[in-house]
C-alpha cells in the first residue's frame, strides 16, 4: 500500500521535475539566442541539416496529399454537381490544417529525430562536458543555433507543402479528372482568405515549429548518457511532438476558427 | 560538404519558402482580387437582411461591382443597414437604384443585387439607396402560401354550399 503510494508520488514529482528541466532549459535557450545574430554560420548549416535534408520528403508528400484530397474530394463533390468547387476543398484542408500538422509530423520523423540522437550521442560521448570544460557554452554553441533553425524551417517547410499539394490537387483535378481550370483557381480564391486562412495557417507552423523544435532538443539533452537512453529519447521526441502538434492544433483551432 | 554548397542549398530553400508563401498569398487567397480600400460606400436599408453575410458579393445584371462591407441595425429606422463598396470604376448608378437581396442558387449564398434606375444624378460615396427588397424568408414564404391555400379552400367551400 504504502509502496504504491511512494510509486505514485515519485512519478508525479518525476514529472513535475521534467517539466520544470524542459522550461528552464528553453529559457536559457532563448536567452542564448540574440547570441547567434553574431555568429549566422552556425544556423546556417543546421537550417542546411533541418531544413534542406527535410525539403525532399516534404514535397513528396505534399503532391501525394493533395492528389488524395483532389481524389477523395472530386468523388464527393461530383454525387452534388459541386465539382466545381474542389479547388477550395482542396485549399483550404491544406492551407489551414493538413499543411501545417502534416509538415510538422514529417519534420518530427526526418529532422527532430535526428537533433535529439545527435544531442543525446554528444551527452553520451560526453562532447558537451568536454565543451563546457573549455568554457565553450554549450546551449549557446550547439543547442541555440538548431532551434533557431528548426523555428525558421518550420513555416517555410509548411507553407511549401502547402502550395505544392495545391498543385498536386490541381493537376489531378484538371488534368485528369476534367473540372474546369477558371472555376478551381476562381473558387478558391473567392473562398481563402489571407487572414482568416493564410495568416492562421502560418501562426500554426510557427508554433508547431516552436514546440518541435523544443522538444526535440529537450529530448537530447535531457537524455540518459547511454545507447539505451538515446534510443529512448529518440522514441519520445517523435511520439512527445506528434502528440503535442496534434493537441495543439485543436487548441488553435478552436481558438481561431471557433466562435 | 563544401561551405559553399551548403549555402546555396539553404539559399534554395528559403527562396522556395518564400515563393511558396507568396503563391498562397496571391494565387490561392482573395489579395489578388480584393482592393481592400478603393471605390466608395453605398448604404441600403432593409427590413430583413435574412442570411447575408459580410464580404458577400454586390451584382447588377450579375456581374460582380463590389463586396458587402459590413451590416449594423439602425436603432431610429428599426431596419438592418447594409453598407456596400462598390469598385471605382463603376461609378455611374443613378440615384434611384434599388437593391433586393438574393439567393445564388437553392442552398447557395446570398448575395446583394443592384437595378439601376433611370436618374440622370448618380450615387455618390455615403449615399443611400432608398428602394429595397428584403431578402424571402422560407418560413414566411410557407405561411403565405399556407394562408392562400386555406383562403382558397375556404372560398371554394363557401361557393359549394
Amino acid at each position: 500500500m504504502l509502496d504504491a503510494l511512494q510509486g505514485l508520488g515519485r512519478t508525479t514529482l518525476d514529472f513535475f521535475e521534467r517539466l520544470g528541466r524542459g522550461h528552464l532549459f528553453l529559457l536559457q535557450t532563448l536567452s542564448k539566442l540574440p547570441g547567434m545574430l553574431l555568429r549566422p554560420r552556425l544556423v546556417l548549416v543546421q537550417l542546411y541539416s533541418v531544413g534542406v535534408l527535410t525539403l525532399v520528403i516534404t514535397v513528396v508528400s505534399g503532391m501525394f496529399v493533395g492528389m488524395v484530397l483532389g481524389l477523395q474530394g472530386y468523388n464527393t463533390l461530383v454525387d452534388f454537381g459541386a465539382e466545381e468547387a474542389l479547388g477550395v476543398v482542396v485549399a483550404l484542408s491544406l492551407v489551414r490544417e493538413l499543411g501545417p500538422v502534416v509538415a510538422a509530423l514529417l519534420f518530427a520523423g526526418r529532422a527532430g529525430s535526428a537533433l535529439t540522437a545527435e544531442i543525446g550521442l554528444m551527452k553520451a560521448t560526453e562532447q558537451l562536458s568536454g565543451m563546457e570544460m573549455m568554457a565553450v557554452d554549450p546551449v549557446q554553441r550547439v543547442i541555440a543555433p538548431r532551434f533557431l533553425a528548426a523555428f525558421l524551417s518550420m513555416p517555410l517547410l509548411a507553407a511549401i507543402f502547402s502550395a505544392v499539394g495545391i498543385y498536386g490537387g490541381y493537376l489531378l483535378g484538371v488534368g485528369v479528372l476534367g473540372v474546369d481550370d477558371g472555376a478551381f483557381w476562381g473558387q478558391m480564391q473567392s473562398a481563402v482568405d489571407l487572414r482568416d486562412d493564410i495568416y492562421n495557417g502560418v501562426i500554426k507552423s510557427i508554433v508547431f515549429g516552436f514546440v518541435a523544435g523544443w522538444i526535440a532538443l529537450f529530448e537530447g539533452y535531457d537524455a540518459t548518457p547511454t545507447a539505451e537512453g538515446v534510443s529512448r529519447a529518440t522514441t519520445r521526441t517523435v511520439v512527445h511532438t506528434a502528440l503535442a502538434v496534434l493537441g495543439l492544433d485543436f487548441v488553435l483551432t478552436a481558438l481561431m476558427f471557433g466562435e | 560538404m563544401n561551405s559553399r554548397t551548403v549555402e546555396i542549398w539553404v539559399g534554395v530553400f528559403v527562396a522556395l519558402g518564400i515563393a511558396a508563401l507568396f503563391m498562397l498569398a496571391m494565387q490561392v487567397s482573395n489579395l489578388g482580387t480584393l482592393s481592400r480600400n478603393d471605390g466608395y460606400i453605398i448604404t441600403a436599408g432593409f427590413e430583413n437582411v435574412g442570411g447575408l453575410k459580410v464580404r458577400a458579393p454586390v451584382t447588377v445584371s450579375g456581374v460582380r461591382v463590389g463586396r458587402v462591407e459590413a451590416i449594423d441595425y439602425d436603432h431610429h429606422s428599426f431596419e438592418a443597414v447594409v453598407s456596400l463598396r462598390i469598385d471605382a470604376k463603376h461609378d455611374s448608378f443613378p440615384q434611384d437604384t434599388s437593391a433586393s437581396i438574393y439567393t445564388s442558387g437553392l442552398l447557395g449564398e446570398q448575395y446583394v443585387a443592384l437595378e439601376p434606375g433611370g436618374s440622370l444624378e448618380n450615387l455618390k460615396d455615403g449615399d443611400r439607396v432608398q428602394l429595397t427588397q428584403s431578402a424571402l424568408v422560407m418560413e414566411q414564404v410557407i405561411g403565405q402560401f399556407l394562408y392562400s391555400m386555406a383562403a382558397d379552400n375556404s372560398a371554394a367551400d363557401n361557393s359549394e354550399q
